[in-house]
């Protein structure tokens, strides 16, 4: 318990008092009436006893300084003899010393631990003086558990108790509020466009059991996707913006977040620069991201900087999507499952794989137009892939 | 000094010529009365002028070829740039830092001349500095062999600047084609010549860089044109500098700034009045027979009327965008 | 390509530019001769008196009158002899050079090069040791940049001499003879405003210039097992490479600025509050500077001069210090 030492009235017309000499520092024992501080008034010097027994917690009046009486000068924390803790944790450790009731983390970790919904008060630091590192913010994640679901006092039968609370990861958590965000500021507008990929397929048939040998990966319709992307939006760079208070603002980059599902959700790892690499650059690019993610390995940069998406909804069934623009970006484009069907072709009917193109895109940026014109540009490249293309 | 004996005739200079000569010079004076009476008005926020020194102004100019041979004024040299080319109205724009200032784009304070069309160099405030550099304009024509001059002026206060002395050393060591043209009113703001230099002349100081110099009389035009017309002719003929020290007399104090009273006894500010050369060359003229009243009075009208046209003029023209201050820092941004 | 040390390639470069732009004008005291270190060598006799010119002892003369010519349509390179002799034409760089083009609207530029050996570690002592570029990157107006290898020096001279603009060209003269590197035979520039990230980390990003970019590098080397640090060649010090310095930053998160300049007032401290104010939420650690201590100059003396310069071990220990953290 909390015990104050105050300034004491020392004679009849005393008002106010000097601290002349702290007879005690912070973190001694103070043993109940034993003289705290000396203090100076125009009529006496005395030294002011402790009301309790306990450790000198606070000074609050330093020397040389003039008080009223009744001003607490000093806070003792009550403890009984011979309970003498060491070291009463109250000097900052070497190093900054930091502002209480604030975790220590540089602003570095505080933004990581941020981006990842952690709260940081929770996480212990195995840094020097104490300090959250990177490291003990990632080993927080890796060893949340959910809290077991207190099983509900069935107070009352009813609705309520039909319902099951998943309790939600940090990471969830993030993606829940980022998705929020960006549906909730950004208009979303959408378009699609089907592209004739048959030669595309004859090409990955014919190419994907001598890829997989002399490449080690899988040869998938996604890199030939995020080139067509990248090509457009070359041609289209209004497309690889996003929107600021200030203006467009226009990315001279291209950085391509490719979207992998992982257990705990969705996570958009991004390929640097993905318009400088090939067909066999980007799907190594894509296996190595997505290898990553899955193992949880993603670090802070690989994950920062996309200028564009390409999100695979393809890969479970869909057909068409309405995917959701991430923040910071002003579209997204979905690639759905290559489909054989029946197309018109000329007068005639025919087979044809096709592929659905389905972009999201910021209203505020863009409009029809332009993103239709992207759409186009990427559609007629897919329909250009065929197996004379080079992968390399 | 150097008193000229010559006719207007033998310098090659016309009737037509003295009129126009004098109508710069009363075209000046009247600007420079306008733009006081704007300053006092609260209106102009600064005003610095070259009254009693016009007629050393526009007698030395008007040699010169505008556009070819490379002019670098200081700040009381309006009566060399009116002569050159610049209007009125490019003064008055000056005057309320508009947009259309070509000197500036209102962003010098007035009279730091400047135009590139007319080979006007822009300059700054710290006296002389503009000096070398009309050295080094003048090394450049001399190395791509042109014919054109460059004249420098200045006054009494920059001839003891480092830069004054730098700049002439080199100009004599390379023989280079300008003219240095100091107007000596005898101030330096308030400072008297006999605290800026312990020579009598300022013309003196020539023989200490290999050229020649010569003392004139400002107020008097053939003197003053007959020896810029001779020390740009040496320039021309590949024969070197010369330094020109044109005695002229400041009539106003040495900005808005300045209140010269504190300074200047009335007798000397009297004195100096007197020895205005406006109504000196009106006499001159009219004693040739070259200056009715009818002519005087129109010149006067068709001065009013300019200064009314340019004051309305650039008072009814644009400042400029604020975000223009962000702009010309490099070339690469424009 | 060919290998040549900073004084051959700063030498060679000068006699490209001015062989393929007429306008191009060198001008200093003793340049004729060759210059007091040698840097004009050779260029009298194939260029004559009328584009290498001996100028009488008077920096703000030079400046002043490289200017006028620069106005009239040359591309002057004005040689101070020591940058330490460069403050008498500080007017005229500063109030005349820098602004000429802002005054006048555009009307008028000033297209010119001021270069000037710099830098300390030849027993130069006060006045023939000195690092002024901090004066001038605070001019707006003026660019100043600082190449150390063979490489920049030659492709950093032609940017600034094809430049609009007044550009300061500083040469750390301790590189002249003891820096040598491939020098492309082919035309090429370096361009200004660009950093170089001279060698690739991930723990800690350096940021330096001059001679120290060497001494970064050495020290680098010698922490390799212990850390991975990234070195940015400054190159240009006004205008800085914002974009590289940030994203060196984002990357590993913790900045260490060497120059050899003084302390108080020198260029890392602009380096640091751009960091401060753009990366603050990538800084793992506090963003450190070494450079010479807060003293008028580089003493004559052996221990003193030792005492003050930069070396290897003082980079190597500031490294440790700010990777520890």
């Amino acid at each position: 318990m909390a015990v104050n030492v105050v300034m004491p009235q020392l004679g009849e017309t005393i008002t106010e008092g000097t601290i002349t000499r702290w007879l005690k520092k912070v973190g001694d024992w103070v043993g109940k009436y034993e003289p705290v501080v000396e203090v100076n008034t125009d009529k006496v010097d005395v030294e002011v006893p402790s009301p309790e027994a306990g450790y000198l917690r606070e000074i609050r009046v330093s020397e040389g300084m003039t008080v009223a009486v009744g001003e607490v000068l000093a806070v003792l924390e009550e403890a009984e003899a011979g309970e003498k803790k060491e070291a009463v944790a109250v000097a900052a450790p070497e190093g900054a010393a930091e502002p209480a009731g604030r975790a220590r983390a540089t602003p570095r970790v505080r933004k990581f631990a941020r981006d990842h919904g952690v709260d940081l008060e929770r996480v212990s630091g195995s840094g020097p003086g104490g300090r959250i590192t990177e490291e003990d913010v990632q080993a927080y994640l890796s060893a949340w558990q959910p809290p077991r679901a207190a099983p509900a006092a069935p107070e009352t039968v009813g609705p309520e108790q039909e319902v099951e609370i998943l309790p939600v990861t940090p990471v969830r958590r993030t993606i829940a509020q980022r998705m929020a965000q960006s549906a909730f500021s950004a208009p979303h507008a959408w378009l699609s466009m089907e592209a004739d990929v048959s030669a595309l397929v004859r090409l990955r048939d014919g190419m994907k059991e001598e890829f997989r040998r002399r490449e080690g990966v899988d040869l998938t319709y996604v890199p030939f996707v995020i080139k067509a992307a990248t090509e457009a939006l070359r041609e289209h760079p209004i497309l690889n913006s996003a929107w600021s208070e200030e203006g467009i603002v226009l990315k001279k980059r291209i950085h391509i977040g490719v979207a992998v599902g992982v257990e705990e959700g969705l996570v958009v790892p991004v390929i640097r620069d993905a318009d400088q690499l090939s067909i066999s650059g980007l799907t190594h690019a894509v296996q190595k991201l997505t290898d990553r993610a899955r193992a949880g390995r993603l670090a802070l940069e690989d994950v920062q900087g996309g200028t564009f998406t390409v999100n695979n909804t393809g890969a479970f069934g869909s057909q068409v999507s309405m995917p959701i623009i991430n923040p910071g970006q002003a579209a997204i484009v979905s690639m759905e499952a290559v489909v054989k069907k029946p197309v018109v072709v000329g007068d005639a009917i025919a087979i044809r794989h096709m592929l659905n193109l389905c972009l999201s895109f910021d209203h505020r940026v863009l409009d029809g137009s332009s993103a239709g014109g992207f759409l186009q540009a990427m559609k007629k490249r897919l329909e250009a892939m065929g197996p004379d293309m080079s992968l390399y | 000094m150097v008193v000229v004996k010559e006719s207007p005739g033998a310098l090659g200079l016309t009737e037509g010529d003295l009129i126009e000569m004098y109508y710069k010079v009363v075209l000046s004076r009247a600007l420079s009365a306008r733009m006081w009476i704007l300053n006092r008005m609260g209106r102009a926020p600064f005003a610095i002028t070259g009254d009693g020194h016009e007629v050393a102004q526009v007698a030395s100019a008007f040699n010169l070829k505008p556009g070819k041979d490379w002019v670098v004024p200081y700040y009381r040299d309006q009566g060399v740039v009116l002569t050159v080319g610049m209007t009125p109205r490019d003064m008055m724009l000056g005057l309320l830092a508009k947009a259309a200032d070509p000197s500036s784009g209102g962003r010098q304070m007035p009279s730091h001349f400047g135009h590139a069309g007319l080979r006007i160099v822009t300059g700054s405030s710290p006296v002389a500095t503009q000096i070398p550099h009309a050295v080094g304009i003048a090394l450049a024509s001399k190395l791509r062999g042109e014919k054109d001059a460059t004249i420098v002026y200045f006054g009494d206060g920059a001839t003891s600047k480092g830069d004054f002395h730098e700049g002439l050393n080199f100009a004599g060591v390379h023989r280079l084609p300008v003219v240095f043209f100091c107007e000596n009113n005898g101030y330096a703001i308030s400072v008297p010549l006999k605290k800026q230099m312990a020579i009598a002349q300022v013309s003196q100081r020539a023989v200490g860089y290999g050229f020649p110099g010569v003392t004139v009389d400002g107020n008097d035009p053939l003197a003053v044109y007959a020896a810029s017309k001779e020390a740009l002719e040496r320039a021309r003929a590949g024969e070197g500098p010369t330094l020109i020290e044109a005695v002229v007399q400041r009539l106003v104090p040495h900005s808005s700034d300045d209140d010269q009273r504190r300074y200047r006894s009335q007798e000397e500010i009297e004195a100096g009045k007197l020895a205005d050369p406006i109504p000196r060359f009106k006499a001159y003229l009219e004693a040739q027979g070259l200056l009715t009243a009818e002519q005087n009075e129109e010149i006067n009208k068709r001065a009013a009327k300019e200064v009314d046209d340019a004051t309305d003029f650039a008072e009814k023209s644009p400042y400029p965008e604020p975000g223009d201050a962000l702009t010309r820092v490099y070339g690469s941004e424009g | 390509m060919a290998t040549k040390t900073v004084i051959e390639a700063l030498r060679d470069a000068l006699h490209e530019e001015m062989q393929r732009d007429q306008r191009v004008l060198v001008m200093g005291e003793d340049v004729e001769e060759g210059g007091v270190f040698r840097a004009t060598e050779g260029l009298l006799g194939d260029f004559g008196p009328g584009r290498i010119i001996d100028t009488p002892l008077a920096e703000s003369m030079i400046v002043g009158v490289a200017i006028g010519a620069a106005l009239n349509g040359m591309r002057p390179v004005a040689e101070i002899q020591f940058a330490d002799f460069i403050h008498p034409a500080m007017d005229q760089i500063v109030s005349e050079a820098a602004r000429m083009r802002y005054r006048s609207n555009g009307a008028f530029s000033c297209p010119m090069v001021i270069r000037a050996p710099s830098g300390g570690g030849i027993h130069g002592a006060l006045y023939h040791s000195q690092n002024v570029e901090a004066l001038f990157a605070h001019v707006p107006g003026l660019k100043v940049v600082a190449p150390s290898t063979p490489y920049d020096v030659a492709g950093l001279l032609k940017a600034a001499i094809r430049d609009d603009d007044p550009v300061l060209f500083f040469e750390h003269k301790k590189t002249y003879r003891s820096i040598k590197g491939e020098v492309p035979e082919e035309d090429y520039v370096v361009p200004i405003g660009k950093a170089n990230v001279v060698r690739q980390g991930k723990d800690l990003s350096i940021f330096t210039y001059g001679l120290a970019v060497h001494q970064c590098l050495e020290a680098a080397e010698a922490l390799a097992q212990e850390v991975s640090v990234e070195v940015v060649d400054l190159r240009t010090l006004a205008p800085l490479d914002k974009e590289a310095i940030l994203e060196s930053v984002r990357k590993t998160g913790k900045a260490l600025i060497v120059h050899e300049d003084n302390l108080t007032g020198g260029i890392g401290g602009e380096v640091a509050a751009i960091i401060a104010e753009e990366a603050f939420d990538y800084l793992d650690g506090p963003i450190l500077r070494l450079a010479m201590p807060d003293v008028p100059a580089v003493p004559y003396s052996p221990p003193l001069e030792e005492y003050c310069l930069l070396n290897p071990e003082k980079i190597t220990a500031a490294i440790r210090k700010l990777a520890g953290y």
